[in-house]
């Protein structure tokens, strides 16, 4: 080997390691589970009750995320104030958070127990042990994944057109709705990802807050778990279902990232 | 009638201004980049607000920190070109312009869009995005949207700067033409004297947040205040017809009489420009020798001592700007009134073709 040529031999080297290392397991999974048997598990009620409030609950979590998280991040992208930074670590705090330690925190503020317990119990809301609880945890532990990105896309906008919406007669609301949000989309859609595929893979805040009651709170990653020391099949073929929508999520997003260059229009 | 009345601080830069632009007057700002430009402009329009500051568009009180007077900037009607043209990328040409239309259904802010766009030789561009459009496109696009809401005041940030040297000549004049036919009090601010010179007609020198001397672009160039004018202010331009002459020169028959010689290759309409320590002032009558191939005669309209150097406004058929020593100003006894002859080289003169 000549003394030029082993670097580049490293760098593939080291590749070829992380490549089979992050892709074996996922390939086990399918290789592991026929295509026939992965259909029968999913017939199992349980089964497809578990996907069916994933895909909900995540749904949900999303949407709140999107209407709230959005406004938030433009705030945080274009104005500076005291204490700022303060914010942006405290809304970034869930990101570190052991998700165990999130399903306490949930419990000790809205749990029965909790801070607001009483009243939320007063509105009529039942949060633990229900399905509006997993909305709940999912919400608190992905919206900074979605909210980070959403600031950075934000603050990655040219500030001259929002001036020039301004100078156009626009109001900022309509500034923000019909230039901000549109020429921020990959950003937005990336962040959007990010947050969707935590909270389809959540599990251990959702366990500890709202439980594991099979159509109620019993989310696809409670379902394998489950099933893990039971019918290791069945929560094969469940994990080969999440996998599934993960990766398809993931081409989702590098797809709308692709079309970036093209320019998204709103009408 | 547009008033600006501003004192803000700009890092360690006060920006301290005070200015009028008449009603179909434009007054273009030339200065260094620092000088505070564009955060004037952005008083003007709202964008910025100054710690204390008066603004005023056709006796209408934008801005009046005393008062606490602050109309927001959607509520001003500024046509502002930014200098990078901030046109939505998302959007194509029509709908760009269309955004200044709010309000009105969509049919006919499509064809108000349209008919702005025609007037600037867009029409055929009215679906592209910006992107696939040209820098002179893409500036006439923002000039076009700016003018979609029948300002009452034009604010144009460095419009040209952001073309290359080929289209800027061409967009220089269809901007001047544009200009010239608004009637909406024009505030214009550039790092180009030359290019003030051609688009207002009034313009002001700004350094360090001040506008340390304002006038005709001529008044300027001969009778400079401070040597950083007399810097700044830079090339005389004078304007003329180019024809190829013998030997690979070109001449210039100026417009209103006389003409130049140029080593420049041109040809059409040209703007030719000469640096006033290029100019030599021989006494009139002298028979022509030496190597100077121009000669106009002109008349001493103005003497101005700037330090060690004399800036001698001449006025011809076309407006001339000469510097020379103050020992030579002496010496030929230049004082207005006085009739000499300007003299410079072919190799010293210029020709950017308009």
């Amino acid at each position: 080997m000549t003394g030029r040529a082993w670097f580049p031999v490293l760098l593939g080297v080291c590749l070829a390691v992380a490549l089979t290392f992050l892709t074996l397991p996922v390939v086990a999974i399918f290789v592991d589970s026929s295509p026939g048997e992965l259909i029968s598990s999913l017939g199992e009620e349980g089964a497809l009750d578990a996907l069916w409030l994933s895909l909900r609950c995540t749904a949900a979590s999303i949407a709140i995320i999107l209407l709230v998280g959005t406004p938030a991040a433009y705030l945080l992208a274009t104005r500076s104030f005291r204490g700022k930074a303060l914010v942006v670590t405290l809304i970034e705090l869930p990101l570190v958070l052991p998700p165990a330690v999130a399903g306490i925190a949930l419990l000790a503020a809205v749990g029965p127990e909790g801070i607001l317990g009483g009243a939320i119990d007063a509105a009529g809301i039942q949060l633990s042990f229900a399905t509006a609880g997993v909305v709940v945890a999912l919400t608190f532990v992905s919206s900074p994944f979605y909210v980070r990105q959403a600031m950075a896309a934000f603050a990655a906008v040219d500030r001259s057109l929002l001036d020039a919406s301004r100078t156009l007669g626009a109001s900022e609301a309509r500034g923000f709705l019909r230039v901000m949000i549109p020429v921020a989309v990959p950003g937005l859609a990336a962040g959007t990802a990010l947050a969707l595929g935590r909270a389809l893979g959540e599990f251990g805040a959702t366990l500890m807050f709202a439980g594991s009651f099979q159509g109620i709170t019993q989310t696809v990653p409670l379902a394998i778990y489950d099933r893990f020391s039971t019918d290791f099949d069945a929560a094969l073929a469940l994990s080969a279902v999440l996998v599934a929508v993960s990766a398809a999520i993931l081409l989702a997003v590098k797809l709308v990232r692709g079309g970036e260059a093209l320019g998204v229009a709103p009408r | 009638m547009l008033r600006v009345e501003a004192r803000h601080q700009l890092g360690d830069l006060v920006l301290d201004v005070e200015l009028v632009v008449e009603h179909g007057s434009c007054l273009a700002l030339a200065g260094p980049s620092g000088a505070g430009k564009t955060s004037l402009l952005r008083i003007a329009a709202g964008l910025l607000r100054p710690e204390q500051g008066h603004v005023a568009a056709n006796g209408e009180t934008w801005l009046d920190t005393h008062r606490g007077i602050d109309v927001p900037a959607e509520q001003r009607r500024c046509g502002y070109v930014f200098q990078h043209y901030a046109l939505f990328p998302h959007l194509t040409a029509w709908q760009n312009v269309a955004y200044a239309l709010h309000g009105l259904p969509r049919s006919e802010r499509r064809a108000r869009a349209g008919e702005l766009l025609e007037r600037f030789g867009l029409a055929a561009r009215a679906d592209a995005r910006p992107h696939t459009l040209s820098g002179g496109e893409r500036q006439r696009v923002a000039v076009a949207r700016a003018l979609a809401r029948s300002p009452e005041v034009l604010l144009l940030d460095e419009p040209l700067s952001a073309l290359d040297a080929r289209t800027r000549a061409a967009a220089a004049r269809e901007l001047g033409e544009v200009l010239r036919e608004s009637a909406a009090p024009t505030l214009l601010v550039t790092h180009d004297f030359a290019e003030a010179a051609q688009l207002g007609d009034r313009v002001g020198i700004i350094d360090q947040g001040r506008v340390v001397q304002e006038g005709t672009p001529t008044e300027l160039a001969a009778a400079p205040r401070s040597a950083f004018v007399a810097d700044f202010t830079g090339a005389v331009v004078l304007t003329g017809l180019a024809r190829p002459g013998p030997a690979g020169v070109t001449y210039v028959d100026l417009d209103g009489g006389g003409n130049v010689t140029s080593t420049d290759a041109a040809h059409g309409i040209v703007a030719v420009s000469v640096y006033p320590w290029e100019i030599v002032i021989e006494p009139a009558g002298e028979e022509a020798h030496g190597s100077a191939d121009n000669r106009l005669p002109v008349e001493v309209l103005s003497v101005t001592t700037v330090g060690s150097r004399v800036r001698v406004g001449l006025g011809g058929v076309q407006p001339l700007v000469a510097e020379v020593t103050r020992a030579s100003a002496e010496r030929l006894r230049l004082e207005p009134g006085v009739r000499v002859i300007a003299t410079w080289k072919a190799a010293a003169t210029r020709l950017v073709g308009l």
